[in-house]
């Protein structure tokens, strides 16, 4: 069966960048299809990132917490892990969550295909899936394929031992140790997934330190706390090759002019992520890549094509679901002839571990290099009131301004839902907001985001509690 | 349509006034070109009129210091009726020309409302703060942050770069152009900038402990910046000599009484000096140059500078022309502009645009002095008392009178060699009067 149909707009790829594109685009008045080649939507993100891993780090962490802190709560229990019920709710999670984005699309009227595209040209695609090929016309092709796991050569997949993360978020059962290559933010939490469920965890890095693109002395402090919770990290360590002995893998790694070896029973690979263009026919159609694979967009998101654009994970820049959602929303805005703007100073940066470890604007390393003349206002959540209620009081507020305009430039927070407070830095640096409005704003008590509000009273010596 | 009253060009290098005094009160009926309020600038005071008839609404306070441009006040011409008003620039009576604003004016708008259509719950807390503390008006701050808010920053600016909200900052960074074309009907000048109001000696009362703080007025500070920026900016030498003034006080003293009779003037030494120094600044322009950064200024003409005390202190007025002025016009206009320096009548206009000054401490009995330049001039002469001393001529010992003129000079432009020939060639036109008349 064939059908082809006229479309304003097809988007390749139903995952956050795609979808929300899609549903903007709808909203603006466009006649919207979305092409996926999974058969639930939601992309990486939502099928096998960060909402699994998410859903997985909530669970093990209470799991973590009956075990270890309940007892000072005054809570005795007896507690054991089910594995199996733990997975089964984080896919119900993800299943909710698809369905969600299906039902979106029926509500804003975009078409959901589901089948391997390929770009015939600016005006024309094919579809194809277990039903046959459809030929779709449209004024506008939006590539949002996304990314896909790097894999190092020396290091081969396996899908079973050596794993990426999409196994990572659903082993069948705990290993008795794990070994993370990789110390960016997918090896941190699923590397603190299964530390707290009874792995013994070590994470090789093969730069100096972990979170490479974070503020230098939050990542410092991320790993004490994560080295404290028993993870061992081997930094400035490449790992060479892998091979099988007895029922274990043993990993022989390299650091400065010292070789070891490593065994364990599970190897995760997660050394980052590259963009996926393939079968989409990009050759053929003329779309210019780099020479690392990602779609080459300009500022307003068009490819060399005319016609076609791209957005998310596959062209780049901060591999984020928050910047490809941003990015659907403008690419969007751009083709119904309004504004779209992405303000990549204000995109934040979130490490789901436990102290979470958010940070968004400019890192003092970014800010010594640019030569910026800089305040800085710590606070620590030991004096953070309900931090202490909560019994999470680790971790601190970091805030960064312009010693001339007291604007802030940045805001890092290691502690209890970092990821939420780090909102408050993102909409003060949009704003273009001083330390002092933050410092000056009432924030209630007894709550975490005070924490904010004493470092920026901090950036003029002046925090109440410390 | 209310008209404004906006401070005008009050003259070179004069970029700020206080108002010292509201001569209307607020609501009164005023004229057009009643004077509305006393001005002091450094120079001179000046009255300004008003360029309308209307209800008078006051602005600025007394003690306000205002800039080139400001609104002191409105006139609302139509209290009752409904034309509208023409604008000041238009007006019949042109006080004086008010020049486009200064391109670093920070904060003034005078079309803008006045100040509640911007709510504090509008503001940032910090720009809230910043607004209260320094009283400011937020409508006047011009916003640089998203959507145009007033960011922390932009208040703080404001609060720094408007002399007019802020006691402390008197900053100098604001460029005036001066209209060229100068008034007809000058701003009526009160009086010569007074250094200070102090009362004479024998009448202070002093405090317990011996002493009296009088604090500087805002005029005596911007009179003593200009003082230390000139001497900080200028390289500035002083070079002496001496002239024999026998001859001319002998030439005096034969034709002084033909000379009143006939001109109607009396004939002191003033002509005499004009006249050598006109005639030596043709044999050295640089002398009659002026500095304006990198950029020497010659001149085709010679405004002379000739200070005048009187007892509300030191104006300098300015002989327009000079070079072409006869003794006997040069002695008329010293005379005329000396009495309205001491009656207060001087224009702004006679306040400025000198190329070259003349000082005479003589009359106080000052035997010998370093002047200070006057900016932009390059140099000052300055004259001193006439004391009869022994002095050897043609080997013999003889009594002359003898006079010590110093030459300050700013060394920038002006080198020694330059300087001492300048003073020396002066010396010599004095001391034979004969060259003056032949100019050689």
């Amino acid at each position: 069966m064939s059908e082809s149909n006229d479309y304003d707009l097809v988007v390749i790829g139903a995952g956050p960048g795609g979808y929300v594109a899609a549903i903007r685009a709808a909203q603006l008045g466009l006649r919207v299809a979305c092409i996926e080649k999974e058969s639930s939507l939601g992309g990486t993100c939502l099928n096998w990132g960060c909402i699994p891993s998410k859903a997985l780090l909530d669970s093990s962490e209470l799991y973590h917490q009956a075990r270890t802190s309940f007892a000072r709560h005054g809570i005795k229990a007896d507690v054991s892990l089910d594995l199996p019920a733990m997975m089964a709710r984080k896919d119900q999670v993800v299943a909710s969550l698809t369905r969600g984005v299906a039902s979106l699309f029926k509500k804003n009227k975009i078409e959901s295909v589901i089948g391997t595209a390929k770009i015939v040209d600016a005006r024309t695609l094919v579809v194809t899936n277990a039903s046959g090929e459809r030929a779709l016309k449209t004024q506008r092709i939006l590539i949002a394929t996304g990314s896909d796991v790097v894999r190092l050569p020396n290091i081969p997949v396996d899908g079973v031992d050596i794993i990426t993360s999409t196994e990572a978020i659903a082993l069948k059962e705990v290993p008795r140790k794990l070994i993370v290559i990789g110390g960016g933010a997918i090896g941190l939490e699923l590397g603190s997934v299964w530390k707290r469920l009874g792995a013994e965890v070590v994470v090789i890095e093969f730069l100096d330190r972990i979170m490479s693109l974070m503020d230098g002395e939050m990542t410092a402090l991320l790993q004490r706390a994560l080295e404290k919770q028993g993870i061992t990290f081997k930094l400035k360590t490449a790992a060479l090759s892998v091979e099988k002995v007895g029922g274990q893998l043993k990993l022989t790694w390299k650091s400065d002019d010292e070789t070891g070896e490593e065994l364990a029973d599970k190897i995760l690979v997660a050394v980052g992520r590259k963009p996926y263009t393939d079968k989409l026919g990009l050759q053929d159609a003329g779309v210019a890549l780099d020479k690392r694979g990602f779609v080459i967009a300009d500022a307003h998101y068009a490819t060399n094509v005319p016609g076609i654009w791209a957005i998310g994970d596959v062209i780049g820049g901060a591999m984020l679901a928050h910047k490809a959602e941003e990015e659907g929303v403008a690419v969007a805005e751009l083709m119904a002839g309004r504004a779209g703007h992405v303000n990549y100073h204000a995109v934040p940066s979130v490490v789901y571990t436990h102290p979470e470890l958010a940070g968004v604007g400019s890192t003092e390393e970014q800010l010594k290099d640019k030569g910026v003349d800089y305040r800085v206002g710590k606070f620590p959540f030991a004096a953070n009131g309900r931090a202490k209620c909560m019994d999470a009081a680790e971790g601190q507020v970091k805030i960064l301004a312009d010693a001339q305009t007291d604007r802030v430039l940045g805001m890092h927070i290691l502690g209890p839902r970092a990821s939420d407070l780090i909102a408050e830095g993102a909409v003060a640096i949009e704003l273009a907001a001083s330390s002092e409005d933050l410092a000056r704003s009432v924030h209630a008590h007894p709550t975490l985001p005070e924490a904010i509000k004493e470092a920026a009273m901090a950036v003029e010596k002046r925090a109440i509690h410390f | 349509m209310p008209t404004n009253v906006d401070i005008p060009a009050l003259g070179e290098s004069v970029t700020e006034a206080v108002l010292i005094k509201w001569l209307k009160k607020e609501g009164d009926f005023v004229n057009a070109q009643e004077s509305l309020c006393e001005l002091e600038t450094d120079k001179a005071n000046v009255d300004l009129p008003a360029p309308a008839s209307g209800v008078l609404r006051r602005v600025k306070e007394e003690g306000d210091t205002v800039h080139i441009g400001d609104t002191v006040a409105r006139i609302d011409e139509n209290a009752n009726a409904a034309a509208p008003a023409p604008t000041p620039a238009r007006s019949k009576e042109a006080v004086v020309r008010t020049p486009p604003p200064p391109s670093k004016e920070p904060v003034v708008d005078a079309a803008k409302e006045p100040s509640g259509s911007v709510k504090p719950e509008d503001l940032s807390p910090a720009v809230r703060r910043v607004v209260t503390e320094k009283k400011l008006d937020p409508a006047k701050i011009p916003g640089t942050g998203p959507g145009g808010r007033i960011l922390k920053d932009d208040a703080v600016k404001a609060s720094q770069g408007n002399g007019a909200n802020s006691d402390d900052h008197e900053t100098d960074d604001h460029e005036v152009e001066v209209s060229p074309a100068l008034p007809t009907k000058p701003a009526m000048v009160k009086a010569p900038a007074v250094q200070s109001k102090s009362p004479a000696v024998e009448k202070m009362s002093f405090d317990a402990d011996g002493t009296k703080r009088v604090p500087m007025t805002k005029i005596r500070k911007r009179i003593a910046e200009n003082l230390v920026r000139a001497q900080q900016t200028a390289a500035i030498l002083t070079t002496f000599n001496e002239v024999d003034l026998t001859e001319i006080i002998e030439l005096r003293n034969r034709f002084k009484q033909r000379f009143q009779d006939v001109h109607g003037v009396s004939l002191g030494f003033m002509s005499f000096f004009c006249r050598a120094v006109v005639l030596a600044l043709r044999e050295f322009p640089r002398v009659n140059a002026s500095l304006e950064g990198d950029t020497i200024i010659f001149h085709d003409y010679v405004h002379l500078g000739i200070a005048v005390s009187t007892d509300r202190g030191l104006a300098v007025p300015v002989m327009r022309n000079a070079h072409r002025c006869s003794f006997a016009q040069v002695e008329s206009e010293i005379k005329r502009l000396a009495n309205s320096t001491r009656d207060g009548h001087l224009s702004l206009e006679e306040l400025t645009g000198g190329t070259f000054t003349i000082t005479n401490g003589g009359v106080f009995g000052s035997l010998l002095s370093t002047p200070i330049i006057n900016p932009p001039q390059a140099a000052i002469l300055g004259m001193h008392t006439i004391q009869k001393r022994a002095m050897v001529l043609n080997d013999k010992v003889e009594i002359r009178s003898m006079m010590y003129i110093a030459l300050s000079y700013d060394h920038r432009l002006i080198d020694g060699k330059e300087s001492v020939s300048f003073l020396a060639r002066v010396k010599e036109f004095l001391e034979s009067p004969a060259r003056l008349m032949l100019e050689i």
